[in-house]
């Protein structure tokens, strides 16, 4: 701060610091609003689908419920809460890292900036497995020609995946291969494990299957008047079950198997749900990535000495301010797509 | 602010508080979500249920832990902070009112007129 400061017009005069914050830490904070700017873009573009389609969206916490080493077991939200304490965890080591640097601690300042890249590295792991089991699917569903989606529930309204009831059939499939089509255009010999009219056999010959909608029940009275939904089956805020004779006519529909998630569709519902999820969660991901790698750097600049020989430790304040930014990212990217 | 900041004891007792309150509320957060008390689920208040908005209220005021503590912004002169904050929370209401409102027109356009599914 200059020591000249005295009147208004010398405080913005020049050769001074008006705001008390340095060049680089005053472009961290441009960029860190710039960047807030863009993730709130995103995350509004996520609330203007899920208005528009507010009838039929996926329910997060069907979607998200895997856990580590716990197969089978129904457990929503658990996995992304760890997530979300280990990425505050490593915010803390940063802030220590920033605090022991104001102190001119070197070996203490490098041990929480190690910590702190270890919490990153784990966060992106955990979002990588997260990616993995989206993208797998578990339940498998069908879509039918009008673009609705259709998953299977058993006559006690719980959720039946395809392979517990489809059984392959010995059927023929004409592959579309490069030598036949346009250069470009090829495809593999199985798309999907069954294909639409194995599903379609397989529904018939089992009378206890139901057809859950992507429609929500919102039991007004309109919706408990509705014939096609089954009665007793359908619960508030849940998505809808319709009646055996309305899910075979669904079913006549059917057009396309889905096993999982893609760009183009997902066994979860809305399309946009899942191009919303890998972009957003990715634009995420590849954040932490980067500071992550911003973070080793700057690790090994304090091992070096190099801050030592400057006698500040600025730069990893100004690194912690990024890594708090992405920390802050993901309390909001956590809350829109896994709470609300 | 108040405190000094060379005083690195109260500096470290501030972080780790942060972090338990911050704790404490992801806890809260996942409680509710997993269990989804009825009363909060089914009662709306300005078109959105009570249970939504504990939710955004509890992320507010974990984003004003971290920028305000983390990110040092409680030692920032108020010139800094405010130009920081109040551009971004303008900016961001602004979009979102537009974002939303629209996004509920066009769901009024699916649900009421003859147009099904164009776009």
């Amino acid at each position: 701060m200059g020591a000249t400061a005295t009147t208004e017009t010398k405080v913005w005069g020049g050769g001074n610091e008006p705001m008390g914050a340095s060049y680089g830490k005053m472009m961290m904070w441009f960029f860190i609003v710039s960047d807030a700017l863009t993730f709130s873009g995103f995350l509004a573009a996520y609330g203007f689908s899920r208005f528009k389609f507010i009838e039929t969206w996926p329910l997060p916490d069907e979607v998200f419920t895997h856990f580590p080493f716990m197969h089978g077991v129904t457990a929503p939200m658990y996995y992304v809460a760890l997530m979300t304490f280990i990425l505050i965890f490593s915010s803390v080591t940063m802030v220590l890292a920033v605090d022991a640097g104001h102190q001119m601690k070197q070996r203490k300042v490098a041990v929480y900036m190690l910590l702190t890249i270890f919490g990153g590295l784990i966060f992106v792991g955990s979002q990588a497995w997260e990616w993995k089991n989206f993208i797998k699917g578990e339940y498998g569903a069908i879509e039918t020609k009008g673009g609705s989606l259709l998953q299977f529930v058993n006559d006690k309204g719980e959720r039946v995946k395809l392979e517990e009831f489809v059984v392959q059939l010995p059927e023929e499939r004409d592959v579309l291969k490069r030598s036949n089509g346009t250069w470009f255009l090829q495809e593999s010999s199985t798309p999907t494990t069954f294909s639409v009219s194995e599903v379609q056999t397989a529904f018939k010959v089992h009378p206890e299957l139901r057809v859950r909608t992507e429609r929500i029940f919102q039991d007004t009275d309109a919706d408990r008047k509705d014939a096609r939904l089954e009665k007793g089956l359908n619960k508030k805020k849940h998505k809808e079950v319709l009646t055996r004779d309305a899910s075979q006519k669904m079913m006549d529909n059917a057009f396309v198997v889905v096993e999982g998630a893609n760009l183009y569709r997902n066994e979860y519902g809305s399309k946009l749900f899942a191009d919303f999820f890998f972009f957003i969660t990715g634009f995420h991901g590849f954040h932490v990535f980067s500071g992550v790698v911003i973070n080793i750097i700057i690790f090994f600049n304090v091992l070096l000495g190099t801050y030592e020989k400057r006698r500040s430790y600025e730069m990893v304040e100004k690194v912690g301010l990024y890594w708090h930014f992405v920390d802050l990212v993901w309390v909001f990217v956590f809350t829109f797509f896994y709470l609300v | 602010m108040a405190h000094d900041a060379h005083d690195n004891s109260a500096n470290i007792k501030r972080i780790w508080s942060v972090f338990a309150y911050m704790s404490v509320i992801t806890i809260v957060e996942v409680a509710f979500g997993i269990t989804k008390p009825d009363f909060l689920h089914s009662n709306t208040f300005l078109g959105m249920n009570l249970l939504n908005w504990i939710f955004i209220i509890l992320t507010i005021v974990k984003a004003y832990y971290i920028v305000w503590a983390f990110m040092h912004m409680e030692h920032e002169k108020a010139s800094l902070r405010w130009s920081v904050v109040s551009s971004v929370v303008f900016l961001v209401l602004y979009l979102v009112f537009i974002l939303l409102v629209e996004g509920d027109y066009i769901y009024g356009v699916f649900a009421n007129s003859t147009i099904k599914w164009n776009f």
